[in-house]
């Protein structure tokens, strides 16, 4: 059975990557039953939003040619 | 001419953010004002080039975005860091668990309410920034490249020269830090 410390390690991977089906299930599994994770995992995705904005807002991918 | 007077404008209006920004990235005060002031410029030089496709801030944190790249490539190749394998905090991380790996009661995450509604307060702001300056240099580095930035995972190993792998533990050690330390200020209504 996943403990925390390892479900906020796949919380955090998914802000960087697709998880695999099986990182999916795990933590899906995890999630439905600690809320103290469920909130951890929206904060985790607060973060990636804040950053964004703390930025120019939003649309980080545009190019342009600044350099 | 009008039109040249307002972006003049915009542009101070949007320094202390660039600095900011910058400084999250490169961790010193000064080479955070050399760089900002350089983007500043090139974005006057360029004015014409601007292509409305974005906004005008956008554009002028895109040129952000290379002149911080480049100061911190110089920053790398003037040994300035530290090896980014060296940052042990494995300690503030595991305060956080007990050693089953269950949250410690004392840091149980709790709700930090409507994500909007904090973006919308000055203070949830302060605290965002005071978080990230506390963080390792390494470890916010890493961070504001990949969430700042929105550089991929793929791309901070090319530019840091570190595995992949060390990048994702390095992230998820910088949020479990970002996130206990703002969940202290931000839940205690006072300024940090």
């Amino acid at each position: 059975m996943m403990m925390c410390k390892e479900a906020t390690r796949l919380m955090s991977l998914k802000q960087d990557r697709p998880l695999t089906f099986q990182e999916r299930v795990s933590l899906r599994l995890h999630l439905s039953m600690c809320g103290a994770c469920r909130e951890c995992d929206r904060q985790f995705t607060l973060l990636h939003e804040a950053g964004r904005r703390f930025g120019p807002e939003h649309d980080s991918e545009q190019d342009d040619d600044g350099h | 001419m009008n039109e040249n007077e307002d972006r003049l404008q915009r542009l101070t209006a949007v320094r202390p953010r660039l600095i900011s920004f910058a400084l999250m990235h490169l961790r010193d005060r000064s080479q955070a004002e050399d760089v900002v002031q350089e983007a500043m410029m090139s974005a006057i030089e360029k004015n014409e080039s601007f292509a409305r496709r974005s906004g005008y801030e956008t554009w002028v944190f895109g040129i952000l975005k290379y002149k911080i790249l480049d100061a911190m490539r110089m920053q790398k190749r003037h040994g300035r860091w530290q090896p980014l394998e060296d940052e042990d905090d494995d300690d503030a991380i595991d305060r956080q668990f007990q050693q089953n790996g269950r949250w410690q009661q004392s840091t149980r995450p709790s709700s930090w309410g409507e994500p909007e509604a904090a973006f919308e307060t000055e203070h949830f702001w302060q605290v965002f920034d005071a978080c990230m300056i506390a963080l390792p240099e390494n470890a916010a580095r890493v961070f504001s490249l990949r969430e700042l930035m929105g550089l991929s995972t793929d791309d901070i190993c090319k530019e840091l020269d570190i595995k992949e792998n060390n990048c994702w533990v390095i992230l998820h050690r910088a949020r479990l830090r970002l996130r206990a330390c703002i969940e202290k200020g931000w839940l205690k209504e006072e300024t940090i």
